[in-house]
């Protein structure tokens, strides 16, 4: 069970949390037209990167915040969390 | 024969408190802090098992986790278990423990003739065997095989027992409380940290209660009491004994299983009988200590043949001699220490060291007190079938792989050393990639890959100076990083005796001509020749010689048989062990009950349990309930002896004739507010949002981004605003998720909040023509006339001084309301519909009329929308706008949504007018055509419909827009039947909706 920092309420126990998939999917923006190929990329495209990736989570037994975290898939070290708002490099 | 090697004072137990127990249902006596094993000992008892594939007679070899053999099945106060550890298990009076895997008796066993016809069984014996014919197997193989396989016998009772689950948080777990654990705890928890220290065992202090050693001028022992006691005074320490931290997982989280109440005869009422914790530990020092290995030798797994500190540790805690005559045997000076306890108590033994001729502080010792050693010796075999009676020794030849001798010496126990092997799986778990530390022929741990340091024996560290210098400083050093505190303590002095380097010696060779068994794996009953045959086989991987051979895949994890199985491998391979590799290990480390795990998430608690503010007037009322999601609603309520058929029909034919009214409260209920609401839900739903003016609802669907629809539901508009949105109860947490997602993370430009109200409102629909009669009865100051309260309006009423929202909305295609009141009133409420309903003939309805009412109406539901399903095939096109974009709006330009003969939902009649159709029922043109039919769609809602007095389905057809009118057949394999059923409009109820708007 993963230890996740919120970062709004602080470190909290895996259960509390949702995962959102990958955090660095943009979505297309309203009202543009888009090809069928960058839509499917959107919808149904996800990389599985072996290390670091950035992934989004909801603390949905906490404060309902969606937030970025920086995590490695092979070891589940947590680098960071982040706001929506803010970047992780 | 009472206690026959109970010793008089030697031990920790209570010599005053006799014990009573069973074993094979014969009675012995033991005391209070004896194990099963030490009180069976004492008694004489050394033949408790069968042996997993041979049933040879196999009795105790440890004294702790590491027993391979031990395993009974325990009954105590009507509860049975299997596959106890005899060696770990209290004894608690009453305890009737028996034997398994024998029949008829341990002391008579058919299946050892398995023993005699062992060159049938060779390693890989199952899969060489099994294989053919295939008919062969469910009937003559597989059977066997369960027989065969598996020790004691699961209790098919109902486990009363209560187990909980703890949730702790510490800067330091210590995982054991011997000398390594002892002194890290401490100088930890005097640093200010805050510190869990745990023991496996009843008694703290591990090799210190066994060890003749003095630290601070204390026996070990003693210094070891003294430490525990002022730890447990402290308040920044929790002192757990009978407690195994068993897994190490993610982010230092680890587990532990607590026997908070095995070793209590009567437990006081809400003591669980085991609590797991789950522990998040900031730092975890692992001073699991090392467990010692055998010398593999012929007939090496006879009742009688003990681990040397096995021997030790039963004359030290338990006072009991496990033999009178006994043989050592070693390749290192450990042992020596077995030899003294025995002659302490009177009894002579005789030493083979493997070693050539050495002089050490210990042996000078043991020489100094006339024990027998010969050096350069070693057993050849046990002799004995039950129990040891005379060893085979022999002098060993120069390279040792002979002996120069045959020699038979009587003995009655054979205890053997062949050093240790640190226990290093928690390491292990954690990631700690092991490497081998060929000083101690075994793995330790490497570079750590979370937040653990291993520290004495643990790490290979086997001197008590080291040892408590290595605890002092680490636990120091790991403190100060946590609590910024530096209050180091000083290492107190210590004096044990000097040890010198052991052999590598770990198997005795066979002499010419003989071909005794040799048994690297006791649990599993592998022997030097099967992994021999394995590597013969072409098996070069140290997983796959585990898979073939079964080595170390026992319950005991192969503690004790590992390192010499590696051993083999490599000398036969002409290999070196760290060149073998070893197997992973896993968690648990000992088997833990199912029980502990479930925790106190059984019978009422397996889930929480959600009910609505009307639940005991339902109860009261005869309702039958139905789970939905973790909701209980009334499914149908339940007059006289009626079916749930009949009265689903009843219910619902009072709503069509009259006025019925269902517990809509576990609908979603989501409040959103801000100003840019309406573009927020614009975005969110298929159809207009624009302009729907305050006091007025409308009905929405909300796709996924794939173009699947996702839910739906109607939203009010409270006030300019504020929006009220209702979503299906399965649906109500997910869609939330969804809407917080997009105005967090994709429109976070949106000023708009969204939170569930779900809990805060209670709501009663109220539906059928009779219905306004009802409502104007409720709200006598409050129009609601057609024209001022018309179909999808909204009003605020004023319900005995309580503020009520009445929503104009239906879902059975009758005139009909929603009512919401504040959850606490929601009784009130209920209460007084019923009352006001009278005259009109108000009955309740559940969930079955409530399902009867969407379907005739063709109103899709969770059937319909299943996951699979866009807007057009539920007939909700209508509500795709063109005009503006949405979530998931791009996607419904996908080719094969918009194809031509696409899925459509239809109505479907049986032609006989009578036969109900099963939902999920195929259709399919030919029922008799050859298999696989080629199906048509698919029956998702059925129903008895009460305005037509026959059966109606709601289905989803390939090309569903032209098949209105053809005639299909609904097949279900499932439930044997094959229904005609004729194809018609999905509304089957009030085609032009004129009811509803009244
Ligand atoms: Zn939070």
């Amino acid at each position: 069970m993963l230890n996740i920092k919120c970062p709004y309420c602080g470190d909290r126990s895996q259960k509390e949390f949702a995962y959102g998939g990958d955090g660095t999917i943009i979505r297309p923006e309203l009202n543009k037209d888009i090809s069928d190929e960058k839509w499917d990329e959107f919808v149904y495209l996800r990389k599985s990167p072996r290390g670091k990736h950035i992934e989004l989570w909801h603390h949905i037994a906490g404060c309902r915040q969606w937030f970025k975290v920086q995590r490695d898939t092979v070891t589940h070290e947590i680098f960071k969390t982040a706001k929506m708002n803010e970047e992780i490099k | 024969m009472s206690q026959s090697h109970r010793l008089i004072n030697e031990g920790l137990i209570n010599r005053n408190k006799e014990i009573v127990f069973k074993f094979n249902g014969k009675k012995y006596i033991g005391y209070e802090g004896d194990t099963l094993a030490s009180a069976l000992l004492a008694n004489g008892v050394h033949l408790v098992g069968r042996s997993f594939k041979y049933h040879r007679p196999r009795g105790f070899f440890g004294a702790g986790v590491d027993e391979p053999n031990a395993k009974l099945q325990i009954k105590l106060n009507n509860h049975s278990e299997p596959n106890v550890n005899a060696t770990e298990i209290e004894l608690v009076e009453g305890i009737e423990a028996t034997s398994q895997n024998c029949w008829p008796s341990v002391e008579f066993d058919i299946g050892a003739i398995n023993n005699f016809l062992n060159k049938f069984f060779p390693a890989g014996f199952y899969y060489k065997t099994f294989m053919w014919p295939k008919s062969f197997w469910y009937k003559v193989y597989e059977p066997f095989i369960r027989k065969a396989a598996g020790l004691g016998i699961a209790s098919l009772k109902k486990d009363k027992e209560r187990y909980e689950h703890k949730y702790e948080y510490c800067d330091l777990l210590v995982t054991g409380s011997g000398p390594a654990g002892l002194s890290s705890a401490y100088s930890a928890a005097k640093n200010g940290a805050k510190v869990i220290l745990a023991e496996d065992k009843p008694r703290f202090g591990g090799s210190l209660l066994t060890d003749d050693v003095t630290i601070d001028n204390l026996s070990g022992k003693a210094w070891a009491d003294k430490i525990i006691t002022e730890l447990k005074e402290m308040p920044n320490v929790i002192v757990k004994n009978r407690s195994q931290v068993f897994g190490y997982y993610d982010h230092n989280m680890m587990v532990m299983f607590e026997r908070t109440g095995d070793h209590l005869k009567n437990k006081p009422k809400y003591t669980p009988r085991q609590r797991l914790w789950y522990i998040r530990a900031k730092e975890v020092l692992l001073s699991t200590g090392s467990i010692e290995r055998p010398i593999v030798f012929g007939n090496n797994d006879t009742p009688g043949v003990f681990l040397s500190a096995a021997a030790k540790e039963y004359i030290k805690v338990y006072g009991v001699l496990v033999g009178k005559k006994p043989l050592i045997f070693t390749n290192n000076d450990s042992a020596y220490e077995t030899a003294l306890e025995f002659k302490k108590q009177g009894v002579e033994p005789v030493i083979l060291d493997t070693r050539e001729e050495q002089s050490s502080e210990l042996i000078d010792n043991v020489k100094n007190q006339n024990i027998e050693i010969k050096f350069s010796y070693a057993v050849i075999a046990a002799n004995g079938y039950k129990k040891v009676k005379s060893a085979q020794i022999g002098k060993l030849n120069k390279d040792k792989t002979g002996f120069e001798n045959n020699e038979i010496i009587e003995c009655d126990c054979i205890c053997v050393s062949g050093f240790w092997t640190p226990t290093v799986h928690l390491a292990s778990q954690s990631g700690n990639k092991l490497k081998f530390n060929d000083q101690i022929d075994a793995f330790v741990p490497d570079k750590s890959k979370q937040n653990e340091t291993s520290i004495g024996a643990s790490k290979g560290t086997f001197n008590l100076k080291e040892t408590l210098e290595e605890g002092f400083k680490t636990g120091f050093e790991v403190s100060k990083n946590i609590t910024n505190n530096n209050n180091s303590i000083s290492i107190p002095n210590s004096n044990e005796a000097k040890k010198i380097s052991h052999d590598k010696f770990w198997c005795s060779p066979l002499p010419k001509g003989k071909n005794f068994k040799r048994f690297v794996d006791f649990q599993n009953d592998v022997a030097v020749s099967d992994i021999e045959v394995a590597l013969r086989e072409g098996y070069r991987s140290i997983e796959h010689v585990k898979r073939y051979t079964t080595l170390g895949m026992a319950t005991d994890q192969g503690r004790t048989s590992n390192l010499n199985g590696l051993q083999l491998v490599a000398d036969v391979e002409k290999k070196i062990v760290p060149q073998v590799g070893h197997t992973t290990f896993r968690p648990p480390f000992t088997p833990i009950t199912i029980g502990t795990i479930v925790g106190r998430e059984v019978d009422m608690e397996y889930m929480p349990i959600r009910k609505t503010p009307m639940h005991t007037w339902h109860k009261k009322n005869n309702a039958v309930f139905v789970d939905a999601g973790a909701w209980k609603r009334p499914r149908y309520y339940k007059q006289g002896n009626e079916t749930l058929f009949e009265a689903a029909k009843r219910e619902a034919k009072n709503v069509r004739d009259h006025v019925g009214i269902c517990d809509v409260t576990t609908l979603g209920k989501i409040d959103i507010k801000g100003p840019d609401a309406a573009e927020f839900l614009n975005r969110v739903y298929t159809n207009a949002w624009l302009k729907l003016p305050v006091g007025k609802a409308r009905y929405g669907v909300m796709l996924r981004e794939d173009g699947i629809v996702m839910d739906d539901g109607t939203t009010t508009r409270i006030s300019e605003n504020h929006y009220h949105m209702t979503t299906t109860t399965a649906q109500a947490a997910n869609v939330l998720s969804h809407l917080e997602y997009y105005l967090q993370i994709v429109w976070p430009e949106l000023n708009v909040n969204v939170i569930s109200t779900t809990e805060q409102w209670a709501g009663a629909a109220l539906a059928g023509p009779k219905s306004r009669d009802v409502l104007a009865k409720l709200f006598p100051n409050l129009d609601v006339s057609n024209e001022a309260l018309p179909f999808m309006g909204y009003v605020e009423g004023d319900l005995f001084g309580l503020k009520a929202r009445i929503f104009r909305i239906s879902f059975s295609g009758e005139l009909a309301y929603e009512i919401n009141i504040a959850s606490d009133y929601g009784l009130f409420m209920w209460e007084k519909i019923m009352e006001a309903g009278k005259e009109f003939n108000i009955q309740p309805y559940g969930t079955e009329a409530l399902s009867t009412l969407r379907i005739e109406m063709g109103h899709v539901a969770g059937p319909e929308l299943d996951g699979r399903t866009i807007p057009y095939d539920v007939s909700l096109e209508g509500l795709v706008s063109k005009k503006k974009d949405f979530i998931g709006k791009r996607s419904l330009q996908k080719e094969a949504f918009n194809k031509d003969g696409r899925q459509k939902i239809v109505g479907l009649v049986p032609l006989d007018k009578k036969s109900s159709i099963p939902e999920g029922s195929h259709l399919v043109v030919d029922k008799n055509a050859k298999l696989p039919n080629p199906k048509l769609g698919h029956v998702s809602s059925s129903c008895w419909s009460v305005e037509n007095n026959n059966p109606f389905s709601l289905a989803i057809v390939k090309d569903g827009k032209n098949m209105i009118g053809k005639k299909l057949f609904a097949v279900s394999p499932l439930k044997n039947t094959a229904i005609e059923v004729e194809i018609i409009s999905s509304h089957y109820v009030d085609h032009e909706g004129k009811r509803v708007r009244s």
